[in-house]
């Protein structure tokens, strides 16, 4: 099943090869992570060696080898959000899930990432949960943000 | 949707008919959807309004339109109901009937939607008195509260795509000598010549040619290039028609990093419109010049915006960038010419040949032109995207449109030019902005983020953050970069972190050489900048933190300590139950205490406080 949807996707750039990282952007959307068979898959049906494959994937912070959890939640770290404090709120969120950043929790629940800049600077620090944004965040909003979507704090 | 347009005429045919389909008396409310203001939860404001017009059968008299990014998005979600331009801001769903109810129906001003000033209290009514866009000159950007960024209708209602009408008509060689006189400098962050660089490229030996536009806004800090390729893509690919154009380019791409969603959608969109209307494509308007566009996106590695990491990362490879011996203008994307220009490059084109070189010449500074939008953020009161001409004071933009810095405290410092630039201190607030006064003070202009600063910002702490953001980012490629910024970071994290040691100073300027001298690309040898920038100006800072191990600014964990006002505290309990260790203790009513054995160094409690009582030194 996977292989036919990579298979899909590729011919939907008509196989062009320059079009390897928005392919794997599609194929990592499908699936949450780029699992290694995925990797060997995109390899096959483009005709690009395994090894660029894996370079293209390790290189670009976009791509995840791992499964993330059911929860996502990045934070932003770009400059006008960390004046105003994202740090603070970075470790009250590292703290409260018992996670590294870039990590996911043992039960698959939640995964923390910090990010660059998200383009929306003007209501920073912004954190976003499933895609969805959540500005002026500080660090009480933080701890309740995680209390919503089920996290026992 | 609009059927091929096939000559200039036909062009100028639809464009008056669509306008003379509007009558400017007629009322309009629009309301920004900007990413900005749906952070704010714009989309179901909107939803709201459409629902309430048409529950009152009001839909088919009055223009509704929902557009890209206004520039104030601090104040978002904002409507503004014209002919009148009435502006307010902040509107909720719950507020949607009253202003249709009210203001539209009956033209009564609903005073708490107002914009009132932070420092004086005074409101204002219509968008153009609001001080924040009262100072600004938007000329490029000011057409995003114009048009619906998906109707292309609405970019032709503004005459858009005229300038590539009259482009068309024009020699190739004349529209490089316009922009050349317009002396168009790149807005992506060096300040190279468009011109120059249109010319280099239309000379150079090869086909295909490419013409690319950089939308991978890896700059912290800055999202201008996001608004204006979000809230008006026409403007965008108007201005990229020319260049390919005038360069003799068939093929053109656009690099937009995968973070930006909505500018993907909504350039994708824009594409397939122009196409559509015969302006993109196999003979465009009738003149036998072709020319298609791809958008690709990137992977979101900061130094992918560097011309040769960008074009390896659209041949689907590493983004690695390589020694320019040869320029891009020559060999670029698979070693074939191409001219890379920045998103608000392209949007000034049209600009430029609608009202000619000399027109742009006019605005700015002797050898900055034009209009520049800045992303003014962090501790100051107006955040957002302004545009003022080249040349504008600092004291200007952080004051009169940025209203000054938040909770009355005092300016520190402006960060400008992102991870390549610099800090600026107060000594410098009458500089005025432009390219090469922002280098004499040991910044840059960069993509045009501007990060204000107060007394809370720790200088040494924002130059690990830089350097941090930078080692990370590094390629890895060569190593004065993989190397010599990762000991930076090393050394400025072991003096926020208590650990400095005499000669730590010394070391940095001595590394920050090296760094400057072998790097490959520009990354590394601006990654330096920041360090240099603070250390020129704070250097009092970097030594308290080294000599005394002391954070004046209170920011640094391992230097701090928290304690409680007695004076101040009210003994609102507040802070015991935002503590999560229980380091903060007291009595309802009674001054609080604590403990520093205990304290993480958090920062909740201060946060908490309502009374300023809690003290971090
Ligand atoms: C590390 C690094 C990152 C860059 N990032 C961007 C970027 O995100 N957007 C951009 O337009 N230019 C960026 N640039 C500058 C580009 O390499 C290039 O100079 C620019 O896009 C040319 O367009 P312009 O002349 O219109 O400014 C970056 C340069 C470096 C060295
Ligand atoms: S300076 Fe840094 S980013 Fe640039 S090529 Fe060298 S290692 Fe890579
Ligand atoms: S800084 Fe955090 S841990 Fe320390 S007293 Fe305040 S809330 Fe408690
Ligand atoms: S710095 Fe956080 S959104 Fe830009
Ligand atoms: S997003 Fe609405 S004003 Fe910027």
């Amino acid at each position: 099943m996977m292989e036919e949807k990579v298979k899909e996707i590729v011919q939907g750039y008509g196989g062009d090869r320059s079009y390897l990282v928005p392919i794997m952007q599609d194929v990592q959307k499908e699936f949450g992570y780029l699992a290694k068979d995925a990797l060997l898959a995109i390899s096959a049906n483009l005709g690009v060696p395994v090894s660029r494959v894996y370079e293209v994937a390790t290189f670009y912070k976009a791509f995840s080898l791992k499964p993330k959890g059911r929860h996502h939640i990045s934070l932003c770290m770009g400059t006008a959000c960390h004046v105003r404090g994202a740090e603070f709120i970075a470790s009250n969120i590292t703290t409260l899930l018992g996670i590294k950043d870039g990590e996911t929790t043992e039960d698959q629940e939640f995964s923390f990432e910090t990010v660059g800049c998200l383009g929306a600077c003007a209501l920073g620090p912004i954190v976003v949960v499933d895609g969805e944004y959540h500005g002026e965040m500080n660090i009480a909003k933080s701890t309740k943000l995680l209390k919503k979507i089920g996290k026992k704090v | 949707m609009t059927s091929k347009i096939k000559s200039f005429s036909e062009l100028k045919e639809l464009q008056e008919k669509i306008k003379a389909a509007r009558d400017s008396r007629q009322q309009r409310i629009t309301i920004c959807v900007g990413t900005g203001c749906l952070a704010h939860g714009a989309m179901s404001v909107a939803d709201a309004f459409r629902e309430e017009l048409d529950r009152r059968g009001l839909s088919v008299k009055i223009d509704f339109r929902k557009t890209g990014c206004h520039g104030f998005c601090e104040r978002g979600p904002m409507v503004i109901l014209a002919p009148e331009n009435i502006f307010y801001q902040h509107v909720g769903v719950s507020d949607v009937g009253e202003i249709i109810e009210k203001t539209l129906l009956k033209g009564e001003i609903i005073d708490n939607l107002l914009y009132a000033n932070p420092q004086t209290g005074e409101k204002y009514v219509k968008e153009d008195e609001v001080p924040f866009y009262k100072r600004q000159t938007r000329t490029v950007f000011g057409m995003n509260s114009k048009v619906d960024p998906k109707k292309m209708e609405d970019y032709l209602a503004v005459d858009g795509y005229s300038a590539l009408a009259k482009a068309l008509k024009m020699k190739p060689g004349e529209i490089i000598r316009e922009v050349v006189t317009a002396n168009l400098r790149g807005r992506g962050g060096g300040g190279f010549p468009a011109g120059r660089k249109w010319e280099e490229t239309s000379k150079a030996a090869g086909t295909p040619k490419y013409v690319i536009c950089n939308a991978d806004e890896g700059d912290p800090g800055a999202y201008m290039d996001r608004s204006l390729l979000e809230g008006n893509p026409h403007l965008v690919l108007e201005g990229m028609i020319i260049g390919a154009y005038a360069i003799g380019s068939n093929e053109g791409y656009i690099y937009v990093r995968n973070e930006y969603p909505l500018a993907v959608e909504n350039i994708n969109i824009a594409i397939k419109q122009a196409r559509e209307a015969g302006l993109l494509g196999e003979n465009i308007l009738g003149s036998g010049f072709s020319f298609d566009l791809k958008v690709n996106r990137g992977g979101g590695a900061f130094v992918c915006g560097e011309s040769s990491a960008l074009f390896a990362s659209l041949e689907g490879r590493a983004g690695e960038p390589r020694a320019k011996y040869v320029h891009a203008t020559e060999k670029g994307l698979y070693d074939k010419p191409t001219n890379l220009n920045n998103v608000e490059t392209w949007a000034n084109v049209p600009f430029i040949i609608n009202n000619g070189g000399d027109w742009y010449a006019g605005i700015g500074t002797d050898r900055s032109k034009g209009t520049k939008i800045f992303s003014l953020v962090g501790k100051i009161n107006n955040t957002g995207l302004v545009e003022v001409p080249m040349g504008t004071k600092l004291r200007e933009i952080v004051f009169d449109i940025g209203g000054g810095i938040l909770n009355n405290r005092k300016f520190k410092a402006i960060q400008t030019g992102g991870p390549s630039g610099g800090c600026i201190p107060e000594a410098y607030l009458d500089m005025p902005v432009d390219y090469d006064e922002l280098t004499k003070v040991g910044s840059m202009m960069g993509s045009g983020g501007m990060i204000v600063m107060d007394e809370g910002t720790c200088m040494v702490d924002l130059a690990r953050y830089f350097t941090n953001f930078l080692a990370n980012e590094s390629c890895g490629k060569c190593v004065p970069c993989r190397e010599g910024v990762q000991r930076m970071k090393e050394i400025l994290v072991d003096i926020t972190e208590g650990k400095g040691r005499e000669g730590d100073i010394e070391l940095l300027e001595s590394l920050a050489s090296s760094i400057k001298d072998g790097a490959l690309c520009a990354l590394g040898t601006s990654a330096p900048n920041p360090v240099l920038s603070t250390i020129r100006y704070f250097r009092d800072e970097y030594e308290a933190h080294i000599k005394e191990k002391r954070c004046p600014a209170g920011v640094c964990k391992a230097l701090i300590t928290y304690s409680v006002d007695s004076g101040k505290c009210t003994g609102c309990t507040l802070c015991a139950k935002v503590c999560p260790v229980g380091a903060a203790t007291g009595e309802k009513k009674q001054a609080h205490k604590i403990d520093s054995d205990k304290c993480t160094r958090c920062g909740a409690c201060k946060e908490s406080c309502q009374f300023d009582a809690i003290i971090v030194r």
